[in-house]
């Protein structure tokens, strides 16, 4: 990415209708991005928002370069798609708070 | 309930010009507590705006604003009703009651009454062979303009029944609350591949079959052994087939009490299985 790119938007899911994303995981990632300086969305459950075709999703898909903290991204692309509001192959990079540590997440949410 | 039409009040935090930062623990409780009970919130600080669209209808805004007074804002388009709430001193549940407050009787979603359970589909793995169209009792499936298999009923897949995803032979079929994978929507490896076909066989055993049955029912009712063929049989081997999953854990057993009569299980699988060839007609694919 060249330094004339504009900044990624970051994108924060918790995931709060379903326990499947650990606590300790999705609580650290957002006390990292609150520590940052910079500005960010957060949303309760993109699946939620994929279950009623919010239209938010295709303002999100609409906006990149975008970071996503949230889920596999296999699952964050389809719901996405399934909500007729289909992510960018380019631009999207999607952290899985799943799998993934809170540092990982975090530094690649924040990375310059 | 469930309400397809109301999005969560969305809330901006403010931090930026003419407001004084919450302190970063705060900031964190406050965040966390208003997403746990369902609301979008924004993050905003003076290192500039999130960038999205603000395409809501209204905004409430809470800051911690110069004497404690929060400013009358108003949108230019005039599109977006914005409110604003100084939350000087406030703890964090004193915040929630308040947002709670402005929402007043607007619906919404709430986390702990309510899972958002559907499969969703991973078309670079689907091939559209319908077997979950065919497979669904629920009519969660349907077929798009373009012959393509969607996901076109979500609202009546029955919550934490991931049944089709374990008759799909590509583990194309996810479900995100899931918490094993690959249903979960891990990436697929090939020992996954291999399971899943084993499963596909135990599938068709009632799924696939149970429609073979159908279409051959009319000339099963004249053969001498029309008994080992009837559609009677068929159906009791799909409901021992849904009792195993529900034993091994895979269905809870309330998707085996809200089965369909069986009648209705003969009905939909005739529809389901001609809307599946349909489309698979059109698509040029053998049936």
């Amino acid at each position: 990415m060249s330094d004339s790119s504009p900044s990624p938007k970051l994108l924060y899911c918790r995931c709060a209708y379903a326990q499947v994303v650990p606590q300790s995981v999705k609580d650290g990632v957002l006390a990292k991005l609150c520590d940052s300086g910079t500005s960010f969305e957060s949303v309760a459950d993109l699946c939620e928002m994929a279950a009623h075709r919010d239209e938010r999703l295709k303002a999100f898909a609409n906006t990149t370069p975008i970071r996503i903290a949230a889920c596999f991204p296999r699952v964050v692309r389809g719901l996405f798609r399934q909500a007729e509001s289909p992510l960018p192959e380019d631009g999207v990079e999607i952290l899985n708070m799943r799998v993934q540590s809170i540092d990982e997440v975090s530094e690649g949410m924040l990375k310059a | 309930m469930i309400t397809h039409t109301a999005r969560p009040l969305r809330v901006v935090l403010y931090e930026g010009t003419g407001a004084i930062a919450l302190s970063a623990p705060a900031r964190a409780q406050v965040l966390a507590a208003l997403l746990d009970k369902g609301y979008a919130v924004t993050r905003a600080t003076a290192q500039g705006s999130t960038g999205f669209p603000h395409d809501d209808r209204s905004l409430l805004v809470l800051g911690q604003f110069q004497n404690q007074q929060a400013p009358d804002l108003e949108d230019a388009t005039g599109k977006v009703t914005i409110e604003a709430r100084d939350i000087t001193g406030l703890e964090t549940l004193d915040i929630v009651s308040l947002v709670e407050k402005a929402r007043g009787n607007k619906p919404m979603n709430q986390p702990g009454t309510w899972k958002p359970w559907f499969p969703v589909i991973d078309y670079s793995r689907c091939t559209n062979c319908m077997q979950c169209l065919s497979f669904c009792l629920f009519d969660v499936y349907g077929v798009s303009k373009d012959g393509k298999i969607q996901v076109q009923n979500n609202d009546n897949c029955k919550t934490n029944c991931p049944a089709c995803s374990r008759v799909c032979p590509e583990v194309a079929i996810m479900f995100p609350k899931h918490q094993a994978g690959p249903i979960n929507g891990e990436v697929v490896n090939e020992e996954d591949l291999r399971r899943e076909k084993m499963k596909v066989d135990i599938s068709s055993l009632l799924g696939g079959d149970i429609y073979a049955r159908l279409r051959d029912r009319s000339e099963a009712a004249k053969s001498r052994f029309s008994k080992e063929r009837s559609a009677d049989k068929a159906l009791e081997e799909r409901k021992k087939c849904l009792t195993k999953m529900a034993q091994d854990g895979f269905i809870p057993a309330e998707v085996l009490a809200s089965l369909p009569s069986p009648d209705e299980i003969m009905r939909k699988a005739e529809e389901a299985q001609a809307r599946a060839q349909a489309a698979l007609s059109a698509n040029g694919t053998p049936a």
